[in-house]
């Protein structure tokens, strides 16, 4: 188009004020980018659980255990394919600060029931035969520099004592959301180091058919309803989302905090279009006597307003998309899986865009109803 | 030095009063923002930091860390009743509170579950706890099965007004009171007594002892004789300590949080300021000319622009600060991932926070305004003067 070398032009006439414009507007894309993303993250850690497993937990609350005596009941259920079960241990490395999830769990029935779960056959095999053994996240294995065969304790809380662990393999994580920071043992070795006083904190059920999921939560609370353990039931899903939802409403507070961005930026970004186009009103006024139309002018003051605005858009939310996959950031381990999707890169371009209309739209109509007589007069 | 009188920096910002509150409003924004996002975690902490008495001690199992995987039997509580670090009430009954920790989801008004500590407490914890006060209904009778709900969650869950019926643990609780506790995070929480929860939650053990301390200067000889006791095998915490550890995870993510927003978004705002004033500059290089020419002194002109600079902030900076206000007491609530359960607690807009917000407006006015008032200040007298 032939317009682009006036657009271009009248953007190197202020080059400072180009630059910092450019920038503000980077760096309100930027936020954009890192807040959505918080956003999309938790959004996504509450989906990672499966539709066609369901966890059941006791009815009173999370911190009660079921009772190992529902598991045949949960087994005769029709529907369920496969019963696992898990502990939350609550162990502490060393420090307080080096927290990480651990898990008891039924091995076997555990690690058939989750194909999300990599591990090599042979290692396996070798965690499945050793009851002091356990399997490590990738994150772990990097952060503490632990290695397969090494053997680490871990102080308990909720089940006293000193725990030690031999390492017999290293996960790796077939679905990104899943965390890989999770320490998963035995839960004979919990059992039998708590005086055979375990009782197992969740149970999983593996469905055979998902579709039927609704009916067989309701089913399973049906049938221990009357029993001393009343249990609560339903999918992985929801059962995750419940533990997101816990954060309270961090939703609203970024989207209130983003729409603040925007808005201070797009004062400043308008600002900016306003005093360069006032600064130029001889000039419009030439192009005008020069024979250009009105619709032109606008749309000239519009592009270069919208041209500002996407180029500083686009830096900012691919610098940003950049430096978190570059970066692998994940806030500490607080949000695993953290990343900027794609879509949050178009939806800010989108924003920019818009962002450089609205900024350009008063100025450009104003240029466009600049009276050529006024506008030269100034001239003189 | 004659300075420049501020009238003419007043009447200057007068000529241009779009670009003046766009920038003003830009820096406004970016102060309510950190001193919403400051309230959020102050509110937070205050409300853990304010639980708890310097008086009393809290006792749990050694290595527990916190009151839900904590278990003290009955034995053991009833040896540190017995000991003499204990203080006694006016008919020599020792102040002491054995107390039964859970954690119910109970659903909340509107949609979905939420975790809420359910805390039995001895009859006595009521004097062993300051500032525990009835706001509506009356207090528990021994050997009922009946609860008091903290006046933070009696609205945000269902089944909690006085005189209605709360379920859980296989029995039916009346709801007889609700209660203050000086904002703690007590007020979140549901109480009973203990020896009714004991059997209903079936447990073994009791989850935590706090008791008065006879003499609370004394507090580590206490600690380390309790601690020692091979009998006892526990931890002993000071309870204002304990609760205010509690805060200090979330607060330092929320404050890291805040700050970081703000810091990226001030820069935004800061071009925007230097923007504005290199613009004001440029366009009244005349004027500086002719201040120039009548003996004002370059640090003068530097000095008046910084200070037009500085009036923008100024307004901008009251500005976020009306913003903010009006948060000031909104409740909201998030989880205490130490006891797993829900807090509500308020945004606090303290005027040492206003102040803050002001001073980085202030701050940042000084920023953008600095370049922009020395490049006023340098201008050649016979070219600016040469334009008009």
């Amino acid at each position: 188009m032939k317009y682009w070398i006036l657009i271009a032009a009248n953007l190197r006439r202020n080059k400072r004020r180009t630059f910092l414009t450019v920038a503000s507007v980077s760096l309100a894309l930027f936020l954009f980018g890192a807040l959505r993303s918080v956003i999309t993250t938790l959004d996504d850690a509450s989906k990672v659980g499966s539709e066609a497993r369901v966890v059941v937990r006791n009815a009173i609350s999370i911190v009660f255990p079921v009772p190992l005596g529902h598991l045949a009941r949960l087994e005769s259920m029709p529907g369920v394919a496969s019963v696992s079960w898990q502990n939350w241990f609550g162990g502490v490395y060393v420090d307080e600060r080096n927290f990480f999830p651990q898990f008891a769990i039924s091995a076997e029935r555990y690690l058939a029931q989750y194909p999300e779960l990599v591990i090599p056959a042979e290692q396996r095999t070798a965690f499945l035969a050793e009851r002091t053994a356990c399997l490590i996240g990738p994150k772990l294995a990097s952060k503490f520099g632990w290695q397969v065969g090494q053997q680490i304790t871990l102080q308990g809380t909720i089940y006293p004592g000193d725990w030690t662990f031999t390492i017999r393999g290293i996960y790796s994580v077939a679905d990104p959301s899943f965390g890989e920071d999770i320490l998963y043992f035995h839960y004979d070795y919990l059992d039998e180091g708590s005086g055979r006083n375990a009782q197992p904190g969740t149970y999983i059920l593996a469905l055979e058919d998902p579709n039927e999921a609704a009916a067989i939560c309701k089913a399973v609370d049906d049938a221990f309803r009357n029993s001393s353990d009343a249990t609560k039931t339903e999918t992985e899903r929801a059962f995750q989302a419940g533990f997101v939802s816990m954060w309270g409403n961090i939703g609203l507070l970024l989207a209130v905090i983003g729409t603040a961005v925007f808005f201070a930026i797009l004062l400043v970004a308008a600002n900016t279009m306003m005093m360069a186009a006032r600064e130029r009103t001889r000039e419009l006024a030439v192009l005008k006597a020069v024979g250009f139309r009105d619709g032109t002018i606008f749309g000239l003051v519009l592009a270069e307003a919208g041209l500002l605005s996407v180029v500083g858009g686009a830096i900012g939310i691919f610098g940003a998309k950049l430096l978190f996959d570059l970066s692998r950031f994940d806030a500490n381990g607080l949000l695993p899986g953290f990343e900027l999707e794609w879509v949050t890169v178009l939806v800010g371009i989108l924003i920019s865009l818009g962002l450089g209309f609205l900024s350009g739209i008063v100025p450009a109509r104003q240029a466009a109803r600049l009276s050529v007589i006024d506008g030269l007069r100034k001239l003189v | 030095m004659a300075a420049i009188p501020l009238s003419y920096n007043l009447r200057s910002l007068r000529v241009r009063p779009v670009a003046t509150a766009a920038t003003a409003i830009g820096l406004g924004l970016v102060v309510a923002v950190f001193i919403a996002m400051m309230a959020l975690a102050d509110g937070f902490q205050q409300v853990l930091v304010a639980t708890g008495s310097p008086e009393n001690a809290l006792v749990l199992r050694k290595g527990a860390g916190g009151e839900l995987s904590s278990a003290i039997t009955r034995e053991t509580a009833q040896a540190i009743a017995a000991s003499p670090y204990v203080a006694r009430d006016a008919e020599g009954r020792p102040l002491v509170s054995p107390e039964v920790y859970v954690v119910l989801g109970l659903p909340r008004l509107g949609t979905g579950m939420a975790n809420v500590v359910a805390r039995g407490v001895s009859p006595l914890a009521f004097e062993v706890r300051k500032g525990i006060t009835i706001t509506e209904g009356r207090m528990l009778q021994s050997g009922a099965s009946e609860i008091l709900v903290g006046r933070s969650i009696a609205n945000r869950f269902a089944n909690c007004q006085v005189g209605e019926k709360l379920a859980f643990a296989n029995r039916e609780w009346t709801v007889v009171g609700h209660f203050s506790a000086d904002g703690s995070s007590f007020e979140s929480e549901i109480w009973g007594e203990n020896e009714q929860f004991f059997p209903a939650f079936r447990g073994e053990a009791f989850q935590s002892v706090t008791f008065r301390m006879q003499n609370p200067e004394s507090f580590p000889a206490i600690q380390k004789a309790l601690q020692d006791d091979p009998r006892l095998q526990v931890d002993v915490v000071s309870e204002v300590e304990f609760y205010a550890k509690q805060s200090e995870g979330l607060a330092t993510v929320l404050r890291f949080v805040a700050v970081f927003i703000t810091a990226v978004m001030a820069v935004g705002a800061v071009f925007g300021a230097v923007n504005t004033m290199y613009a004001a500059v440029a366009n009244r290089a005349p004027e500086i000319g002719v201040l120039l020419t009548l003996g004002f002194k370059p640090g003068s002109v530097l000095l008046s622009f910084l200070f037009e600079s500085l009036l923008i902030a100024l307004a901008g900076g009251i500005l976020g600060g009306l913003l903010a206000l009006p948060l000031n007491g909104v409740v909201t609530s998030t989880t205490n991932w130490t006891s797993f359960s829900e807090v509500a607690f308020q945004f606090r807009v303290t005027p040492a926070l206003l102040g803050t917000g002001m001073l980085f407006a202030l701050l940042m006015g000084l920023c953008g305004g600095y370049f922009p008032a020395r490049r006023a200040a340098r201008q050649n007298v016979i070219e600016s003067l040469r334009q008009g």
